[in-house]
């Protein structure tokens, strides 16, 4: 019952925010709100632009975070309609109107400052005396990621931070204070004017499947729909594989 | 004598103050609710937990001091000191209060970190690196939580009254001796309260030092960074370690309070 109260308080606080409702019916119009992995940031902000251009009328807003907080929200009675998340899991956490389609995968690469000055090629090399290296926590799924990878290839290492985030990895690169971390290719290619991306063959072993899916009883369905799919289609992919993502 | 007086409180005061406890217990309250009380002394054996709760005490404390050593001085100084440009400094002492804690921590990887100002010379000279360490954290912790302390103290020293170090003064006493037998002992509720200000905004700090120290079991990761942590896969595992965080720093808290602070 308490779930549900919260639920309505934020309905009622999306409504105002809005201004306007869901009276758009099953038209195709109104608006979509979309729960998106933070590493999505880039792409769906300019795939949402497009897909506004593309259906006058249809409106698209987002709320980036971790997956996590994300599917907590969710379950706690956010007003979302669509979900992307960066992992499984967390999709798996909520209730989803359909089967959740993985739209990208996105893999690990080294982080490193520009130009590479401590010449990491490859894992082993960040086990090497004097190197600091930041990975994700265990609990996120880059470090969930990178553990599967440092697995794989059979290297022990000690990172001096677990970063709660892969944003928070990388900045650990870009201010020097670490010499290198594992953060995805995406992260690396946003960053590409500060941080160089190393890539390692392990990395194909712990690639992340990012699922996408329209929420149960989202109340703009078809508009919802219409953005899934917009995601999906050659113009949305273009956007994604630019950014560094890979079609699964 | 507030106290006897048999007059019933005006509503306008005891509406708002009855909606204000709500307001500050009713979370805390939501905590309770949903603690996974069956499993809970199982999760409190956990040996991370221990590990974070013993890591946690003792940067908050060590901030504290650092703080005491720091402060009370500083609090001093705007206090009792003419000195041109003083409403700025008093000004740039809140700084930390209104600065996002995370903005707190890249500022001192900026300054401490091993490319900062100071954290260069430090590694050059010294080999000393602050981030990713206790001390980090210590730092982290005492940058956030001394304006709590300087506030605090400065307002108990604005507040006491001059005459008796003007007598000390007349009776010979330099500034330094009526400082450590007059003034501190008159202001020393106010140093404990700000104290305890300090430490339990030192307990509680989560933004600073996950940017600065960064987070890593048994060095510098606290009770709010394993929370945060736990959040990600594991929401009563959160609750319980929110609540053990609370339940030590309130007994420690309740503790302290009857022993030193007589008058609030």
């Amino acid at each position: 019952m308490r779930a549900r109260a919260i639920a309505a308080l934020l309905a009622v606080a999306m409504l105002g925010a809005s201004g306007c409702g869901d009276d758009a019916g099953a038209t195709g119009t109104g608006a979509v709100t979309v729960f998106a992995a933070a590493s999505l940031t880039e792409p769906f902000t300019t795939i949402g632009k497009d897909f506004e251009a593309a259906n006058p009328g249809l409106t698209v807003r987002f709320n980036f975070a971790g997956s996590s907080a994300l599917a907590t929200q969710i379950n706690q009675g956010a007003p979302a309609h669509v979900f992307a998340s960066a992992s499984p899991a967390n999709m798996k956490a909520v209730t989803t109107d359909g089967t959740p389609e993985t739209f990208v995968e996105n893999q690990l690469v080294i982080a490193v400052p520009e130009a590479n000055p401590s010449g990491v090629t490859g894992l082993a090399d960040l086990t090497k005396p004097g190197i600091k290296v930041a990975l994700c926590a265990e609990q996120v799924p880059c470090g969930a990621a990178a553990k599967k990878a440092l697995e794989a290839a059979d290297v022990k290492l000690t990172p001096v931070t677990l970063e709660q985030d892969v944003k928070a990895a990388l900045s650990k690169v870009k201010l020097g204070e670490v010499d290198a971390a594992l953060v995805y290719r995406t992260d690396a290619k946003a960053a590409a004017s500060d941080v160089d991306g190393v890539e390692f063959p392990e990395s194909a072993g712990a690639v992340n499947d990012y699922p996408i899916a329209v929420l149960k009883d989202a109340p703009n369905l078809t508009a919802a729909q219409a953005f899934v799919a917009y995601v999906q289609s050659d113009k949305g992919m273009a956007v994604l594989t630019a950014a560094g993502f890979q079609e699964p | 004598m507030p106290a006897r007086a048999g007059r019933r409180v005006p509503a306008p005061l005891l509406i708002p103050a009855g909606l204000g406890l709500l307001f500050l217990v009713l979370p805390l309250a939501g905590l309770l609710i949903r603690a996974p009380w069956a499993t809970l002394p199982q999760r409190l054996t956990e040996p991370g937990v221990l590990t974070a709760l013993r890591l946690s005490l003792l940067t908050a404390t060590l901030a504290t001091v650092l703080c005491l050593i720091l402060g009370v001085p500083l609090a001093w100084l705007l206090a009792r000191v003419e000195f041109p440009g003083r409403r700025l400094v008093r000004a740039l002492v809140t700084v930390p209060l209104v600065l996002p804690p995370v903005v707190g921590g890249v500022a001192l990887l900026l300054v401490f970190g091993r490319r900062g100002l100071v954290g260069e010379w430090l590694d050059s000279t010294f080999g000393v690196t602050l981030p990713f360490t206790t001390t980090g954290v210590v730092l982290a912790e005492a940058f956030v939580a001394m304006p709590f302390l300087v506030i605090a103290v400065e307002g108990a020293l604005r507040g006491a009254d001059t005459r008796y170090e003007e007598a000390a003064a007349t009776l010979g006493a330099g500034r330094w001796t009526t400082f450590t037998h007059v003034t501190l002992p008159l202001v020393a509720p106010g140093v404990a309260a700000g104290a305890v200000l300090c430490w339990a905004r030192a307990l509680g700090e989560f933004g600073a030092t996950i940017t600065f120290a960064g987070n890593f079991p048994g060095r510098t990761q606290t009770m709010p960074l394993a929370v945060y942590l736990a959040l990600e896969t594991d929401l009563q595992s959160a609750i319980v370690l929110s609540l053990i965080l609370l339940a030590v720093s309130v007994t420690i808290l309740a503790a302290l309070r009857d022993k030193w602070i007589t008058s609030p």
